[in-house]
């Protein structure tokens, strides 16, 4: 009996609880949810991630990353959601940057959605 | 003790004695009067960039500009080998002819002719007028007479300018490589065309176009806006900033940072994301396959051999900025009202070959981000009160010296502009 298939590849099963809510394709997306989330739970989510980030890119690189498959995608984009919880977790112990007020920059273009 | 070794003058500001001194005036900063005066005597005089080459990769590519400042709109597009620019507006009545469900909106596409939405009009890529609905319905027209109005249009190191400027005999007009000039042309060798993956951002800020770019040709305020971003061994009071190298050129004006090269720091002095990913503000710490034809001795015209970054500002509000490990990006500042103005900014990598690239070019801009959001806010809150109370003339330092030249050159291409 096999479980349902989950967003991330298989080996990331200890990741899939954070699929949901991360694996954004958009900055835009993963922008809200960091300002969406407590600093708790970004700090959970980073804690998870930090030690598997480089095994998720060593995977990833098996592809040509105009060619992903929808799980290696995914995992791409929860590793683009780590790098949005970084500066929370690491610099600002707080969702949003101080001092920023209502300023906003949006990010119209990348090179990999 | 200065850290870096001034010009003989004893200061890089003396040694373009034209700047002077003393208290520099923003007054061109908060008068609607001038702005209006800014829309014709610069906007509408100097080159403007308004994109790149690679933005328009095949026959009939076009892309669309929105210029406030100038009350118009450009249609860019690639007829063949040349690129050209016209005015966005139909021959007949005026209606908007390039846009697509949003007519405010800048837009992009590829096209064999542009068609009028509104009486069905077509112009070919080369702007001439190719069909009128019901023709015979018309008095003495002749097609001929109805070309698309041409912007003159140039193209630098893959940058596309247009000159809005239509008062002056074409003779007189300044090509765009003179205008240009040896400091900004001197880095035309840098590799932009194998820099193509872009990451762009835009921001309406609330701020005059100038109190902007002040931020940003200025590291003065490094060390205290953004201090919290250092690791905490850092003393910001204590390091201060000085800058290896400031020059002028016309109205254009660049500096070298000496930049971080944050590879090389120990690791409690790095964000612990940034040294798994091996990238951050600074860049990705692995340069491209081509880094030698990065390192042009353009970005160190002073002859440093150590540069973090080089910010080149092409009058009048088109920065490029050029990074030690071999990327670059780019800032605009388009003005819309006297106190406000739409920011564009693009990061420009190599084309990531894998996911580890990928994710340190992630790191990089959402870096880029943070700390400029920082100065975004800021700036609002120097517009506010600038002007209030009368105090319209500050002092500036040796540090921001290009703060001055860039209010002194406003003022300047006004006073001419009202002279003739």
């Amino acid at each position: 009996m096999t479980a349902a298939p989950g967003l991330l590849p298989s080996e990331f099963a200890d990741l899939e609880r954070f699929a949901e809510p991360w694996c954004l394709a958009t900055e835009g997306e993963r922008w809200a949810q960091r300002h969406a989330s407590s600093i708790e739970e970004m700090r959970e989510f980073y804690e998870a991630m930090f030690p598997r980030v480089d095994a998720a890119l060593v995977y990833c690189d098996g592809f040509s990353l105009d060619d992903l498959p929808d799980d290696a995608r995914n995992l791409m984009y929860l590793v683009f959601s780590f790098v949005m919880v970084s500066f929370p977790v690491e610099v600002w112990n707080a969702p949003r940057i101080p001092d920023v007020g209502d300023a906003n920059l949006e990010r119209v273009a990348s090179p990999f959605i | 003790m200065a850290r870096f070794p001034k010009p003989a003058e004893g200061s890089w500001t003396e040694h373009y004695p034209e700047l002077g001194t003393g208290l520099v005036s923003y007054a061109d900063s908060i008068a609607p009067e001038f702005f209006e005066l800014e829309r014709e005597a610069i906007f509408k005089r100097a080159w403007l960039h308004v994109g790149r080459v690679e933005q328009l990769p095949r026959n009939g590519s076009y892309f669309t500009r929105e210029i406030a400042v100038a009350r118009t709109s450009v249609v860019i597009v690639r007829d063949g080998d040349e690129i050209r620019a016209f005015h966005n507006i139909c021959r007949h009545r005026g209606n908007k002819l390039v846009w697509q469900d949003f007519p405010r909106e800048e837009t992009s596409g590829t096209a064999r002719q542009f068609t009028c939405k509104y009486h069905g009009w077509r112009y070919g890529l080369d702007g001439a007028c190719a069909f009128v609905q019901q023709e015979g319905e018309f008095f003495d027209l002749d097609k001929a007479d109805y070309g698309l109005v041409p912007v003159h249009c140039d193209v630098w190191a893959g940058f596309i300018f247009v000159n809005l400027d239509h008062n002056s005999d074409p003779a007189n007009r300044q090509p765009l490589r003179e205008f240009l000039g040896p400091m900004i042309t001197a880095i035309e060798d840098f590799p932009f065309d194998q820099l193509t993956a872009r990451y762009g951002f835009r921001a309406e800020v609330p701020a005059n176009w100038k109190v902007f770019m002040d931020a940003l040709q200025e590291q003065y305020h490094a060390p205290i806006v953004h201090r919290s971003q250092r690791p905490e061994s850092f003393d910001a009071h204590a390091a201060g900033f000085e800058a290896p190298h400031y020059q002028i050129d016309g109205p254009h004006r660049m500096f070298n940072s000496p930049g971080i090269r944050p590879w090389e720091l120990p690791e409690d002095q790095i964000k612990a994301s940034e040294q798994l990913l091996r990238g951050g503000l600074f860049g990705p710490w692995d340069p491209p396959d081509f880094y030698e034809a990065t390192q042009i001795a353009g970005m160190r015209p002073g002859g440093h051999e150590r540069v973090g970054v080089a910010l080149f500002e092409i009058w009048p509000s088109f920065g490029i900025q050029l990074w030690e490990r071999g990327w670059y990006h780019t800032y605009q500042h388009w003005p819309t009202s006297y106190d406000t103005h739409i920011f564009e900014c693009n990061q420009y990598f190599a084309p990531a070959r894998n996911a580890h690239e990928l994710a340190a070019q992630e790191m990089t801009a959402v870096s880029f981000k943070e700390f400029a959001l920082q100065d975004d806010n800021l700036i609002a809150s120097v517009q506010l009160t600038m002007g209030s109370g009368g105090l319209t003339e500050f002092p500036l330092c040796d540090q921001e010296v290009l703060c001055r030249h860039l209010h002194k050159t406003a003022q300047e291409w006004v006073s001419v502009y009202q002279a003739s």
